[in-house]
Order: C-alpha cells, then sequence, then structure tokens
C-alpha cells in the first residue's frame, strides 16, 4: 500500500468518526438508565437499559405526536408522488418548448425561505379550516419536497429506456398501457426512493410544521415546544427518535440523492 | 444551470404530432398549480401581511416594530456570522468528505452512506444530540477531563458568553448540513473528465497542483451552486439554535417563529420573513458575482 493511500484511508476513518461518534453518544444516551444520563464524567458504553425510552414514548402527548408525525410523512410522501411523477415522466421523455424555464422555476422555489412561505399559509389554512391538521402540514411539506422530488423522478424515468416503451406500443399497448406495463415496473424502486425522500424531509422538519400547529403537533414540534423544560432522558430519547429513521431511509436512498442537490449535477 | 438538461429521448409518440403536443403540458400541470398555490400565493401574501398592521391599516408599522425590537439587530448579525463562520469549515470538510468518495478507496459504498446520513438528520435531532456533547455534564468535558486537558467541567453553553454559544452551534451545524454540499461536489467531481487528471499526472503535478489547477476550476460552477443552496438554507437555521442557546441566542428565522407563535402576530413574522428572503437575494447576488462562470466573463 503506497503512502497516498494509506493518507487516504486514514483521511476516510477520520472524517466517518467526526459524523459517526456524535450518534454514539445518542446511541448511550437514550439507552442508559436517569442516574447514567447524570452522573459525570459519562460513561462510554450504555446500560442498554430501556427506562428513558420507556419514559419518553409513555409522557403525555407523545404517542399523539408521534401519530401525527407518521401520518404526515406518509401523506407527504404520497401527495409529492401523485404530483412529481407526471411531471418527472414528461421532462425525461418529451422536448417542448419551456421545459428548461420549468426546471428553472423548479429550481428556484428553493430561494423562497420556509419562513416566508409558512406564515401567510398558516393564515390561508386558518381560512381553509385546514390549520392544525395533519393535511394542512402534509399540504405544506409536499409544496416542500416537491421541486426535489420532480427532479428525481425525472432522472429515474430518464433512466428507463425508451425501447421498452415502443417495444410495448409495438405489441398494441396504448401509450398508457405501455407506460403502466413497461415503465412502471422499472421505475419503481426509483419511485420509491424518491417518496422517501419526501418521507423523512417531512419527518424532519420542525418550523412550518410548529406555525401550522397548535393542539396537533408533530413529533419534533412537541419535542421542540417542552424542551427548555425537559429532563436530559427525555431530550436524548426524543433524540434517538428523531434520528432514527434517518439511519433506515439514507441506506435505502444514497445513491439516488447524489445529483439532486443542484443545477449542474442535475442527473 | 440550463447545461445539466439531459438530451430528451424523443419518443414515437411525439413524432407522429398532432395531439400528443400538449400532452407534457397537461402532465406539468397539477404541479404548476400546486408551486403556484403554495409558493407565489403565500409570497404575495408576505407583503401583504408584513407592510400592514394588526389593525389592518398598509403601512410600515409592522416594519417599524421589527427594526424597533432590541433583538432584532443581534439576531440579524448572529444569522449573518454563523455564515460567514459555517461556510469555508463546511466546504473543507465537503471537499475532503467527495474525495473520499470519489477515490479510488475500497468501500466506498459505506463511505458514501456514513457521510451523507447527517443528510436525513433533522435540524432538531442534531440540536439535541450536540447538546449532550456541550452540556456541562456532557461528553466533551468527559473526554477532555479524562485527556487531562481540563481539571473540572467547562461551561460550553454559557448565555452570557454569545461566542461561544455561536460556536457550539457551527459545530452543530458544520456536522449536519455539511452532506448537502457533499452531495453537490461528488456530482461535479465525478463529471471531471479522467483526462485532465491524468493530464495533470503526465506533468507530475503535485496533488496540491492537482487541485489548484485542475480540480477546482472545473468544479466552479458545482462550488457556485453548492454556496447558493447552503447559504439560502443557512438563513434558516432554527432548530440548532433553540437546542443549543435555549432562549438566550437569537437567530432571524427564531424571531420570526416567536413573533407567530408567542405574540400571535403574522404580521411581524411575515416581516422578519421578508428580511430573510432579502439577505438571502443580497448573498446570492454576491456569490453570482464573486465567481462568474467563464460564460460570463466572456472566455
Amino acid at each position: 500500500m503506497t503512502a497516498r493511500r494509506v493518507l487516504g484511508y486514514g483521511g476516510a476513518v477520520l472524517l466517518a468518526g467526526w459524523v459517526l461518534v456524535p450518534i454514539w453518544f445518542v446511541v448511550v444516551g437514550a439507552f442508559s438508565t436517569a442516574d447514567a444520563v447524570y452522573s459525570y464524567p459519562l460513561a462510554a458504553w450504555p446500560d442498554w437499559s430501556l427506562e428513558s425510552m420507556r419514559f419518553f414514548v409513555t409522557s403525555a402527548g407523545v404517542p399523539q405526536a408521534l401519530l401525527s408525525s407518521v401520518i404526515v410523512a406518509v401523506l407527504t410522501g404520497v401527495v409529492t408522488l401523485l404530483l412529481a411523477a407526471p411531471a418527472g415522466y414528461a421532462l425525461a421523455r418529451f422536448v417542448f418548448p419551456g421545459a428548461d424555464a420549468y426546471r428553472l422555476a423548479v429550481l428556484s422555489t428553493r430561494a423562497f425561505p420556509v419562513v416566508v412561505l409558512s406564515i401567510p399559509l398558516a393564515v390561508f389554512f386558518l381560512q381553509w379550516g385546514i390549520y392544525d391538521t395533519v393535511w394542512g402540514v402534509a399540504l405544506m411539506h409536499t409544496a416542500l419536497a416537491l421541486p426535489f422530488v420532480v427532479l428525481m423522478v425525472s432522472a429515474v424515468f430518464a433512466g428507463v429506456p425508451v425501447d421498452l416503451e415502443e417495444a410495448a406500443q409495438v405489441f398494441g399497448c396504448s401509450r398508457f398501457g405501455a407506460f403502466r406495463r413497461a415503465v412502471v415496473p422499472n421505475a419503481a424502486p426509483g419511485l420509491a426512493a424518491a417518496a422517501t425522500f419526501a418521507v423523512l424531509l417531512s419527518y424532519n422538519e420542525v418550523f412550518a410544521a410548529s406555525i401550522l400547529t397548535l393542539q396537533q403537533p408533530t413529533l419534533p414540534v412537541f419535542v421542540l415546544t417542552g424542551l427548555t423544560q425537559a429532563p436530559l432522558p427525555f431530550r436524548y430519547a426524543g433524540a434517538l427518535f428523531l434520528l432514527a429513521p434517518a439511519f433506515l431511509f439514507i441506506l435505502l436512498i444514497r445513491r439516488r440523492l447524489l445529483g439532486v442537490g443542484g443545477g449542474p449535477t442535475l442527473r | 444551470m440550463a447545461e445539466a438538461v439531459t438530451e430528451a429521448p424523443v419518443v414515437a409518440a411525439e413524432r407522429r404530432g398532432g395531439p400528443q403536443r400538449w400532452l407534457p403540458y397537461l402532465l406539468l400541470a397539477p404541479s404548476v398549480a400546486y408551486l403556484l398555490i403554495f409558493f407565489a400565493s403565500p409570497m404575495i401574501q408576505a407583503f401583504g401581511l408584513a407592510f400592514t398592521s394588526t389593525t389592518g391599516e398598509w403601512g410600515l408599522g409592522s416594519i417599524r416594530a421589527m427594526l424597533g425590537d432590541d433583538r432584532f439587530w443581534p439576531a440579524v448579525w448572529t444569522t449573518v456570522i454563523l455564515l460567514v463562520v459555517l461556510l469555508p469549515l463546511q466546504f473543507a470538510l465537503a471537499m475532503a468528505m467527495s474525495m473520499v468518495i470519489t477515490s479510488r478507496l475500497r468501500g466506498s459504498g459505506l463511505w458514501l452512506y456514513v457521510f451523507l446520513l447527517p443528510l436525513g438528520v433533522s435540524e432538531l435531532g442534531a440540536g439535541i444530540l450536540w447538546y449532550s456533547i456541550f452540556v456541562e455534564q456532557g461528553w466533551l468535558n468527559t473526554v477532555l477531563q479524562s485527556l487531562g486537558l481540563i481539571d473540572r467541567p467547562v461551561i460550553w453553553l454559557d448565555y452570557r458568553e454569545p461566542w461561544r454559544v455561536i460556536g457550539t452551534i457551527v459545530v452543530a451545524e458544520a456536522w449536519r448540513s455539511t452532506s448537502l454540499i457533499v452531495i453537490i461536489l461528488v456530482g461535479g467531481l465525478r463529471a471531471i473528465p479522467r483526462d485532465y487528471l491524468e493530464a495533470a499526472d503526465v506533468f507530475h503535478a503535485g496533488p496540491w497542483q492537482r487541485m489548484r489547477h485542475v480540480v477546482l476550476p472545473m468544479m466552479r460552477p458545482t462550488i457556485r451552486t453548492a454556496l447558493i443552496v447552503r447559504t439560502v438554507l443557512a438563513f434558516e437555521v432554527f432548530a440548532t439554535v433553540i437546542a443549543l442557546g435555549g432562549t438566550g441566542t437569537d437567530v432571524l428565522a427564531t424571531q420570526a417563529n416567536r413573533a407567530y407563535t408567542e405574540y400571535q402576530d403574522a404580521h411581524l413574522a411575515s416581516a422578519y420573513g421578508l428580511v430573510i428572503l432579502l439577505v438571502s437575494l443580497v448573498a446570492v447576488g454576491i456569490i453570482l458575482v464573486a465567481l462568474p462562470t467563464r460564460k460570463e466573463r466572456g472566455e
């Protein structure tokens, strides 16, 4: 092994440690007894007690908030995909005037801070009667996820060979039939990844959710609201609940995330 | 950004022409309608709210109330300082991570997973995580004391020492939000043609020269995108600040949230929102001017 490779692995391990060690700390905190959490110095290995986790999930308001969060996240995933799939397909399969303008418009939505959007939406939602409901939060989260998911979905459809679709049409499928039989099965894993991205974004989002809810907070909003008075075991178990889906979902979608972030890396 | 547009293959149906011509527009329509309702209309409404008072009269009442708030300017400065300290740190980290991912080291899938993990972590989750590290009887003090570097726990989250608290927020944000830059940079690194790097090797360019004269110039548009994306998001930092700074440290987003949830004043909250929009636009403008692409420089 050359010196340069040793240096490369050394750097990689250091960087991985920077990411992983703090996560380990939160795992230890969440699976320790209250006594261990309040002791000092802290022990690097947890006593694998479920005391803190049990305390967290049975705290008044937590089960309801967790349920709200899951419902909002699933609604966001479904609605986002329903809106993004046709748009992504159009971008991937057609050459038409306005396609570039559409892409640019989608990218530029990123310039609008969620702070600016969520406050007027709270006013609208009050008028529409969906303030403080799971639907209100889900609609807002859909708006935040939609631009990214459109670009992800368009990349997914672009990756399905056109030939498959044409062959299906040659053999008598209608345009939609060809889409359903030839494209959807091939695109399904990519579409699922795109929806997963929306679900994760929704589960994590806290600013808009805190503006748009009052009695029906999502989990991050509930944790945030009581944060300054919350005992340490509650905070640490809550943090683990907030972090846990990331481990699974990023594993599932990591490869597809490359290129979602920015313009020149659109593919 | 237009250079990224892929060559869309023309499907048989399109060659046939005719009624299929409106099909793409039909497919785009739902998402366009959605974005109009949820981006365009609240944007307009935000101006309406910010420039009316709670009694509904047009005027600068809400703007004046915001400017007259003792916490306004500190919040502006904290927001800007956070960004200025954070960006260089993040770019160095993200560049190193991207190099690992695109290098031919074994286990590139594993490195990718680990480096992208924080992307899935919520702002609040990351905030509490770093709280457990920086709290007085927390991990940082435990580690430092076991190494013999300190005698007694240091109060990192001391609200009388705003700089120290800002420092902890910078670290937490560097940990959480560097992944997004990694995603963008990896795309840019992969787009550099092998020939260029091989040419650098032929001329015996060292790693530093290769970075300075080949990689960074080729990455210019990518870096610009990453800068813009990260800058816009940095002005919205919110839950990390509350988790680490409690109510003692203000940024623009926490002020907007407080205006709405505590004072129930949507007008004041919108005024804060517009300030965030304004500083975002100014920052993006600075980035665009400071890092022109070749085309814009007329090369």
